[in-house]
């Protein structure tokens, strides 16, 4: 458990979702420990849990398949890669971060990071199909945080509680 | 005093990251930016570009990053912990009530209300990166490089779903030739 999922942390690239189907190659295709479908649903328990979506799932999947050992190993093993390795780049990077060409290079890179970070947001708000009543949502939250330095934690209770609560009433009347 | 401090951000970070590492960028940098000054707006962009290139989940990277630069290694292994712990917790303790049933109404009550909030999460994110500190030569000349890349970045990613190592690469060497 803790050398798949060692694996798995150590060549994921682009974020929790693209090891989804690296995790499902090992668990259900190679290993056949859960069956296909039970995969999925437990994916779909996971994504509902706050935090590291790797961790969660390395949690999730270890402890279903092999109890408390297994979650402490495949969350251990997800985690390890990621951590030694910026580890180093943090040890190393402030040593050449001054570095004149270095520079250079991150003013480039600085604004791809903010398109990066736009684009998926975008996508977002495209995907989660909103008509005029609800586009309000993203785009307050948005201006409270960027010019009102509201705290991200608020806007998400705020948002849990009214969905809630919005859901409720709505089957209420 | 500062692993005290570390250890209750990253802990209150994984306890309210919902919705995956894009949207936990807003949260992060609130605190860790914002709040406490840990990082400046520029190692914060810095620090998101080496997660993209190198494996592992943004938060765990960002973690790592910060705990190390406050506080050592210790820091660094303290500060990722803390972020862990609330999923740890989570798996054991409330998952067994709260998923009882598979296919829960209110949770997908919940959802509804998160999810077009996580998309203005992520939204705040990239537009507070926009500032001075990552679009350093606007309003020095009138050639707006960044925006430029910036603009170019965000169209290729967004219509041509360009791989982002591939973005940042090319995005270093136009910084190297132009800047």
């Amino acid at each position: 458990m803790f050398r798949i999922f060692l694996g798995i942390g150590a060549f994921t690239l682009g974020g929790g979702y693209a090891m989804l189907s690296m995790v499902e190659k090992a668990i259900v295709e190679k290993k056949k420990w859960v069956k296909e479908d039970e995969f999925w649903d437990m994916i779909t328990v996971v994504q509902t849990i706050p935090g590291v979506f790797a961790i969660n799932t390395a949690l999730y999947v270890g402890y279903k398949i092999k109890g408390f050992r297994g979650a402490a190993s495949a969350a251990l093993g997800a985690a390890l890669p990621s951590f030694l390795i910026i580890l180093l780049v943090a040890i190393f990077f402030v040593q050449i971060k001054d570095n004149e060409i270095v520079e250079r290079i991150f003013k480039g890179i600085r604004p791809c990071v903010v398109a990066l970070i736009l684009a998926p947001s975008i996508k977002m708000i495209q995907s989660a199909k909103l008509t005029w009543k609800t586009i309000f949502i993203p785009i307050s939250a948005a201006l409270l945080i960027w010019q009102c330095g509201v705290s991200p934690i608020l806007i998400i209770i705020v948002a849990a509680t009214g969905g809630l609560l919005w859901g409720m009433y709505r089957k209420w009347i | 005093m500062d692993l005290i401090y570390l250890s209750y951000v990253f802990f209150k970070i994984g306890l309210f990251g919902f919705g995956g590492g894009y949207a936990m960028i807003s949260l992060i940098q609130h605190e860790v930016v914002d709040n406490y000054g840990w990082m400046t707006s520029q190692s914060f962009a810095d620090i998101l570009a080496i997660s993209q290139m190198t494996p592992g989940p943004i938060s765990i990277n960002t973690a790592t990053y910060v705990g190390y630069t406050v506080a050592g290694l210790s820091g660094s292994i303290i500060a990722t912990l803390a972020l862990c712990l609330p999923s740890i917790l989570m798996m054991f303790f409330v998952i067994r009530f709260l998923f009882k049933h598979k296919d829960n109404k209110y949770i997908a009550y919940i959802f509804s209300g998160l999810k077009p909030a996580v998309a203005g999460l992520i939204l705040a994110a990239a537009l507070l990166l926009m500032n001075k500190e990552n679009f350093s030569d606007v309003g020095l000349d009138n050639k707006n490089i960044s925006i430029i890349i910036c603009a170019s970045t965000f169209m290729a990613s967004l219509f041509w779903k360009v791989n982002p190592m591939i973005l940042i690469a090319v995005s270093g060497v136009a910084g190297f030739l132009l800047f």
